[in-house]
């Protein structure tokens, strides 16, 4: 056994920078999720650029049933394949890599991408055939072809396995003593991010498998269940990426300015709680239907009593405290903002992280609570509120914080320098712009009541004519402008990362020595992980007072944004 | 106190679990108070405001739902408009709306201040009702009866917007809704 162990062992490269030992079957994995998640980011970018020229009205550049294809497009390669198969990539990160382990089982590793290739491949291909015009979420009795949803139980079987390997990498390294004392926060949180998955995707194929028999015409399926199963995969996967995100989040603190974790208790059961209460978060895409009761929707929608959204509130003061700190003990300690004012804002790895950071929580987290509540919810089902949202949460928050940790895992995994160096400082900064400017015009056109999924508000051919109020075609130019910023910041990642990958000048410890171009700050000089003596003490008795500050503006706009909508509220017909 | 501080890449020696921070704690419990908050107006609004997606909710054979519209209309209807039927039922009335690719099926034309129970559901697939311009948005879903209270409060001319992509027609299911004082 010991013998084995030592024969892997030697097969291990040693990381010359962190000086983590990386089994290569690990990074070989890593290195095709990734790659194969910016394929798909690619068709469902591309299909993006489409869908907003579109709804632009005075563009309006597909037809009717393109517009409905692309759509379909861009939610699936976006929302499911290229999201998870990034995920794959950090678990197979967080796993093996970060704890000094082995990956146990390659080989399913393998058989599990292959599945997922597969069934995305599939999937795609119904969708160009025209055979699975039925968006994202596919509602019956909106009918595709049976080898839609098989390609996407192939795909969800694909991702589980991989799950398991991630829970079996982490058994193998607690008995193998890779590591000393516990996880790592950021392995913990993949954990959670794990799952999470595997409750999340049991839910998918309760859903998909009772689909797939349907569209054979073996069984019914009532429309409104499926609704409330399929929101337990829709929703529910995206709190996969909240825990991966936060996950990441630590991870690049670390990484950038060697940001610390205030208290590992309060982390650790802030993530507890995302798994214990968020996947009841899917019901608040059910506050309007006719199937369920207001006691239900209530209990539901609030998570539990809002314990889930209690910790993001959590994160979302101890990961900048975490980076205010970690700043402050190396030496930014004037006033109260120098740690901010003197961040490496040139490393795409720190600005994406801060730009996630602020975008989920300012934007994408404010809006998700109010809008999930359920009377507010009437004033923004299906409408363009509901994108304007989830565009500031999934990709202002998520995307944008995977793309921010690529900038260090091509150097550190792919061992390539970072391609265009000089574009990718600025690529986070057009992306997360983009995309808050794309996600505020398409919230206030929501506001005005334009729905979303919705090829012509102009209603042309409908008996009756629709005239929006003159703003929306205002806000319609914004959404267009911010959604081309935004295409433009995912393709700048896109032939970054691809150019990178394919033609990049190799990462050496020579050329960290060097200093070459391409090479994020935090990896040329790794900032200090473990701090003690004196100078924690005293650091540790200022505590974060910059984070206090911003973190009482958020609440404050917290507080507002939520009672102005209660107030809206006030001035609809009475229901009830 | 612990003596050390570290990053979340760094597995934690020993015990970890030791109190927090005062400026932690005291977010946390203005973060969880908040929580209540935002837990607690749900209810309340139940109580004291005026807009809940509550109803009266059952399930209807989408026949049957086709029906009961099909009877309304024939018992209050008072005209057409581009080939619909307008149709003005007395205050208190059960009122029914079908939606179906792709149309809202008949016109509405009701009175202010005067409560209806609106009844929603579609002959075929999900659509969304979606009242403009004042944003009053509804799931409607075949084979479920949601039949909500409602109360104009204001004179106009309202359109139905199908919220909920239901095919390529999608974009022309346009509805109508008037209402006078």
């Amino acid at each position: 056994m010991d013998s084995s162990i030592a024969t892997l062992a030697s097969r291990f490269r040693v990381c010359s920078v962190t000086g983590l030992k990386i089994d290569p079957s690990a990074e070989r994995l890593i290195k095709f999720n990734a790659v194969v998640a910016v394929v798909c980011f690619l068709l469902g970018a591309s299909a993006a650029l489409g869908l907003v020229l579109t709804r632009w009205q005075t563009v309006h550049l597909l037809s009717a049933q393109m517009y409905y294809r692309f759509l379909t497009l861009h939610g699936l390669n976006m929302l499911i394949f290229f999201i998870i198969f990034f995920e794959m990539a950090v678990l197979y990160f967080a796993g093996p890599v970060l704890l000094n382990g082995r990956l146990p089982a390659p080989k399913m590793g393998w058989l599990a991408f292959a599945l997922m290739v597969i069934g995305a491949v599939m999937v795609n291909t119904m969708v160009f055939k025209g055979q699975a015009d039925v968006l994202f979420t596919s509602y019956p009795p909106l009918r595709a072809s049976p080898w839609y949803y098989l390609g996407i139980i192939l795909f969800a079987v694909g991702a589980l396995i991989v799950t398991f390997l991630f829970l079996a990498s982490l058994h193998y390294a607690k008995k193998e003593k890779t590591y000393e004392g516990s996880l790592p926060l950021v392995t913990f949180g993949a954990l959670t991010a794990d799952i999470i998955a595997i409750i999340t995707l049991v839910h998918g194929a309760l859903i998909y498998i009772p689909a797939y028999l349907w569209s054979l015409d073996l069984i019914s399926l009532d429309p409104q269940v499926y609704r409330l199963i399929f929101w337990a995969l829709g929703h529910s996967s995206q709190q996969i990426n909240v825990a991966a995100m936060v996950s990441v989040w630590y991870l690049l603190a670390g990484l950038t300015v060697g940001g610390v974790v205030l208290n590992e208790k309060v982390s650790r059961t802030a993530f507890v709680l995302y798994i214990l209460f968020i996947s009841m978060a899917s019901a608040h895409h059910l506050l309007v239907d006719p199937g369920m009761g207001p006691a239900w929707k209530i209990w539901n929608t609030s998570y539990a009593m809002y314990l889930a959204v209690l910790a993001s509130l959590i994160h979302g003061f101890t990961v900048p405290a975490g980076i205010e700190m970690g700043q402050r003990l190396r030496g930014f300690t004037r006033g109260k903002f120098e740690w901010l004012r003197k961040a490496p804002w040139s490393d795409p790895g720190f600005s994406g992280l801060v730009l996630s950071v602020i975008i989920f929580g300012f934007m994408g987290g404010i809006t998700g609570v109010t809008l999930g509540t359920e009377q507010i919810n009437i004033m923004a089902h299906n409408t363009l509120r509901i994108p304007g949202h989830f565009h500031v949460t999934v990709v202002g928050g998520t995307a944008l914080a995977f793309m921010a940790v690529t900038y260090y895992v091509l150097p550190l995994i792919f061992q390539r320098r970072v391609a265009f160096w000089s574009l990718a400082k600025y690529q986070p900064w057009v992306f997360g712009i983009g995309i808050s400017v794309m996600a505020m015009g398409m919230s206030f056109m929501g506001g005005f009541g334009a729905p979303r999924r919705h090829w012509d508000i102009g209603a042309t051919g409908a008996p009756f004519a629709l005239e929006f109020h003159p703003a929306v075609n205002v806000l319609q130019a914004v959404m267009g402008i911010g959604g081309v910023i935004a295409v433009t910041g995912a393709l700048m990642f896109i032939l970054i990362a691809v150019v990178s990958v394919f033609f990049g000048k190799k990462c050496t410890a020579d050329s960290i020595a060097q200093k070459l171009p391409g090479i994020p700050q935090g990896i040329l000089a790794l900032p200090t992980q473990v701090h003690s003596g004196g100078l924690v003490g005293r650091v540790h008795r200022e505590g974060t007072p910059g984070t206090v500050i911003l973190t009482i503006i958020f609440f404050i706009s917290f507080v507002v944004y939520y009672f102005i909508n209660w107030k809206l509220l006030t001035f609809l017909w009475r229901i009830g | 106190m612990s003596a050390e501080m570290h990053s979340g890449l760094v597995s934690p020696k020993g015990v970890w679990w030791l109190p927090a921070g005062p400026q932690e704690r005291r977010w946390i419990k203005l973060s969880f108070a908040w929580c209540m908050v935002l837990f607690a107006m749900m209810p309340l609004w139940h109580l004291k405001g005026g807009q809940n997606p509550s109803g009266i909710r059952s399930t209807v054979a989408p026949a049957d739902f086709l029906a009961r519209t099909e009877r309304f209309i024939s018992e209050y209807k008072v005209g057409e408009e581009k080939g619909f039927p307008v149709v003005e039922p007395p205050p208190g009335a059960d009122v029914y709306l079908l939606a179906r690719m792709w149309q809202w099926t008949p016109v509405l034309k009701l009175k202010k201040d005067v409560e209806y129970t609106l009844h929603l559901s579609s002959a075929d697939v999900n659509h969304g009702f979606s009242l403009f311009p004042i944003n009053v948005n509804i799931q409607v879903i075949p084979g479920y009866d949601y039949a909500l209270r409602v109360t104009p409060n204001k004179a106009g001319d309202f359109r139905v917007i199908c919220n909920e992509f239901c095919g390529i027609g999608h974009h022309i299911m346009i509805g109508k809704v008037i209402v006078e004082d």
